[in-house]
């Protein structure tokens, strides 16, 4: 009987207009959600159902055959050697100049003016089109060497990768304790010495997870090796000759007519996808264990 | 106030002093140091360098584009390799419409899933998971999202674009006869690559926002809901325009998969089920034949265009997320 | 230790004079599975001022965040016992979680403008509940700032930003706002623990002065404090199992010079804590 005589006000719903927005709200903002889930099930699920059983051994290791020839062995072997070499090209050219940056950045600038345009420069860099790098690399390579080639492919990729190293890194950096620098220097460590034997080998998990974020990027691009490197129809011939690459040749056979190059696409996806999520939920997991540490 | 400086000024005797030189040059070090000091500015100078370099060998590369044609070029549309006439106009057309469909789309999409992840509407353990599926988008290559759009995404779409043109054919953006690759379709696969990048820096934004300030709203009876809108998202106002703003920034430059659905006409059509361009989807289209001069400048002119195109969208979009983490802190 | 004590606190009326306006009947209260605080059974009497102390940890904080359950923000949580507001249980099925708030408001340890206008802020509650036309609005904005004694502070600048405001302005601001809904009772939560020692001054006399309009339930670490402005006080404390838990219960007069516990008399003379 107290209840309802004293405070009766406490228990009357709120007005109907606000009700309606409340709830209104939520199931707006969960359809919406959920909306926003679905594309990349769907990728994932499609991949998985035209790519997985086309994926054999002899699809790794043969050459692509001529289109319309039944019996003979077909495959991308030579798109996967050329994604790797140029991959390696980038991640040589980019890791150790991304790295020096990042250390510059988080060791040595102390909020210099210098250092905050760098950073931002950088952060521009990254929102560089990728195909607009591809454009720089065909002017500054291509057209200097006269022809399509590994090199101008891998220069390509490699300033792609060259922002995520640099900012990955300086994160990675920036988590290592002050604490950590101040005793080693005051160990009579030279500034050299902090950074690698302190400093580096405490970020190192972090760094690796940025660089193979990195690869990973660099391994699905397309645009900048389209008119860089071109591609070929066979075995890796020299870093000045064009090459093949597995992101390049999804593109060319997904517009095919042939059915076998729409399948060899829907492997090669297969490959790519996996090494980008494999990489990504593996820094994630590291990422996170390192915060729950801390 | 416990141990006077007499013993502390005795125990430093002559003898310890010996052997220790404060001055000397140990090794190398101070010669490791200074070279290494400048290796690591030299480096980062040149990343600034790069930039520049590119915006250079650009701009040279589209002089004779851009000597021929001038600014002329930005508003006339032919596009004749035989002939050497050149105009950008469908192409900047192209991708300024594409971005805004993608934009359009996915600004309310990124909202609520950063919202949904970062309040409490869901459990903790629920929300970071969400949030990093929807990141991992980012992250497939742009070809694969192209070749699951010419294979999953025109099919399953090109009933409701025809369902679009049989109903709504009086509205002149859908009064076209639909024939799959579209420049809704391109639209809608660009918002699908930058919802992650609208999500999740939005998320971030509404995340720095002091957890005072929602205890604040919820004592004076506000809803979770009106807590978001009258405190949340007016704080965050600016970072959340910056998020849209890196959208657009990647929407406007993103080449292959908008390159594999849009249809590639050089045709402006008002109706967005016609097939388009971008100009991006011409550079990957023709820069690899590309073989007289001016053609090569034209195409550069048009990467010029681009480039300075995002380059300023983006810096507007860092400025604006950088300038509300410096806000949030009060 | 010497404390010097509110006039209306050394008469505090005899206990059976008043209203509690809140009754807590053996509280336990738990954040997850991890319990917080327990047993805890007082009175906040109705136009009375009390004061929960004790040491940091003791759970004072989590009490009083369990009046309003503005705890529930923060994660799950799990009450036993009951709380009731004039009579009604607060955690009853039935009660609106925000209409519960609007009776109960709250002022919090650093002070939390909204980032907007001083106007607005103080308007917040207001408008959040209906669509007040701008007169009765103006009118109820400036008897908040009055009573929050910001008025003449603030009165030509209603439309700049709060948080150009001092942090003693700001918590004042932060009253205001919750007084503008008309609480019946206001929960304070070291509401001066950011400011300095003249802002921390002019926040007790405005709750002394608030006393007459409404109920408030102050957590504070300061005893000093505790004993200027509350005409009771609850003193909590914890022991190993780190549970918080109501040690003793009184007027503010009888806890700080004949507190009938040990752990209470050697609190408030500074022998711990």
């Amino acid at each position: 009987m107290k209840q309802t005589s004293i405070t009766p006000e406490l228990c009357r719903p709120l007005s109907p207009a606000r009700t309606v927005f409340n709830y209104g709200m939520t199931t707006i903002a969960f359809l919406l959600s959920g909306l926003a889930l679905l594309p990349l099930l769907a990728i994932l699920l499609e991949i998985l159902r035209q790519g997985v059983p086309g994926l054999k051994w002899e699809v790794l290791t043969n050459l692509p055959a001529p289109v319309g020839m039944e019996g003979v062995p077909n495959g991308f072997a030579n798109a996967i050697v050329g994604t790797l070499i140029m991959v390696g090209i980038a991640s040589l050219i980019s890791i150790p100049v991304g790295i020096l940056t990042a250390i510059y950045l988080a060791e040595f600038s102390q909020g210099k003016a210098i250092a905050q345009l760098i950073r931002f420069v950088v952060t521009v860099l990254s929102g560089v089109p990728s195909i607009v790098v591809g454009v720089f690399a065909y002017a500054v390579v291509v057209l200097t060497v006269k022809g399509f080639s590994a090199l101008a492919g891998g220069f390509a990729l490699s300033i792609i990768m060259l922002p995520i190293v640099i900012l990955a890194t300086e994160e990675a950096l920036k988590l290592v304790p002050t604490s950590l620098r101040l005793a080693s220097s005051a160990l009579g460590a030279s500034r050299f010495q902090t950074v690698f034997r302190v400093t580096i080998a405490t970020a190192l998990p972090g760094i690796t997870t940025g660089v193979l974020l990195a690869v990973a990027r660099a391994s699905g691009e397309t645009a900048p090796l389209l008119f860089t490197a071109l591609f070929s129809q066979n075995w890796f011939e020299g870093l000045t000759s064009p090459t093949a690459s597995l992101s390049v040749m999804i593109y060319n056979y997904a517009s095919s007519a042939y059915a076998e190059q729409n399948k060899l696409a829907w492997s090669a996806s297969v490959i790519l996808v996996g090494i980008v999520l494999f990489v990504n939920i593996a820094s994630r997991i590291v990422t996170s264990n390192r915060f729950k540490n801390r | 106030m416990t141990a006077s400086p007499e013993p502390a000024k005795k125990s430093i005797s002559r003898d310890m002093l010996q052997g220790v030189n404060l001055t000397g040059q140990e090794g190398n070090h101070s010669l490791v140091d200074q070279g290494f000091t400048w290796l690591v500015q030299g480096v980062s100078v040149s990343v600034v360098v790069i930039l520049g370099w590119m915006s250079w060998v650009i701009f040279g590369q589209a002089r004779p584009a851009i000597e021929q044609f001038g600014l002329g070029f930005l508003w006339t549309q032919n596009w004749d390799v035989n002939e050497l006439v050149f105009g950008a106009l469908p192409y900047i057309y192209g991708t300024l419409v594409s971005s805004a469909i993608a934009l359009f789309i996915a600004l309310p999409i990124g909202l609520a899933v950063a919202i949904v992840t970062s309040e409490s509407f869901l459990p903790p353990w629920l929300r970071s998971p969400i949030a990093f599926i929807v990141e991992l988008i980012a992250a497939i290559p742009s070809v694969i999202v192209g070749l699951w759009g010419i294979f999953v995404l025109i099919p399953f779409l090109q009933p409701i674009q025809q369902w679009l043109f049989q109903h709504f054919s009086w509205i002149p953006i859908f009064n076209s006869e639909p024939a799959g690759p579209s420049m809704l379709i391109a639209g809608i696969i660009l918002a699908i690559m930058i919802l992650p990048t609208i999500a999740a820096i939005s998320r971030d934004v509404l995340i720095a926002i002091p957890k005072e300030l929602r205890s604040a709203s919820a004592s004076l009876g506000a809803t979770p809901w009106e807590t978001t809108f009258r405190v949340l998202l007016p704080s965050a106002i600016s970072g959340i325009l910056g998020a849209a703003m890196l959208g657009l920034g990647r929407a406007l430059g993103e080449t292959m998969a908008v390159t594999m659905v849009i249809g590639n006409s050089d045709q402006i059509s008002l109706s967005l089920l016609d097939p388009g361009n971008t100009i991006p989807a011409l550079l990957a289209n023709q820069f690899a034949e590309a073989s007289d001069g001016l053609h090569i400048g034209a195409l550069m002119y048009l990467a010029l265009i681009l480039f300075a195109l995002t380059l300023i969208v983006n810096m507007i979009a860092i400025v604006m997320v950088k300038f509300l983490s410096a806000n949030g802190q009060s | 230790m010497q404390f010097s004590f509110h006039d209306s606190a050394i008469n505090a009326s005899s206990t059976s004079d008043l209203i509690p306006a809140l009754r807590v009947k053996d509280l336990a209260f738990y954040y997850g599975s991890q319990k917080a605080i327990e047993s805890v059974s007082m009175d906040i009497y109705q136009g009375q001022v009390t004061a929960i102390i004790g040491p940091s940890g003791c759970g004072k904080s989590t009490f009083l965040k369990a009046l309003n359950r503005i705890s529930e923000l923060e994660g799950v949580v799990r009450v036993e016992g009951q709380v009731e507001f004039f009579g009604q249980d607060i955690y009853s099925r039935q009660v609106n979680l925000n209409r519960l708030r609007r009776q109960i408001g709250m002022v919090f340890q650093k002070p939390n403008p909204f980032p907007s206008s001083i106007y607005d802020n103080v308007a917040y509650g207001v408008r959040v509940f209906s669509r007040p036309n701008r007169v009765s609005l103006d009118e109820t904005v400036e008897s908040a700032l009055r009573s929050a004694a910001l008025w003449n502070e603030v009165k030509d600048n209603l439309s700049k930003s709060a948080l150009g405001l001092s942090g003693g302005q700001q918590q004042r601001l932060c009253i205001a706002r919750a007084l503008a809904v008309k609480p019946k009772i206001l929960l304070m939560d070291e509401p001066c623990s950011a400011l300095d020692p003249i802002a921390t001054m002019k926040i007790e006399e405005l709750i002394d002065s608030l006393r007459h309009e409404l109920t408030i339930a102050i957590v504070t670490h300061n005893m000093q404090q505790a004993s200027r402005v509350s005409q009771y006080t609850a003193f909590f404390s914890t022991d190993e199992s780190r549970i918080g838990q109501l040690v003793e219960f009184g007027a503010t007069t009888q806890i700080f010079m004949a507190a009938s516990q040990s752990r209470t008399r050697d609190y408030v003379q500074g022998r711990f804590g």
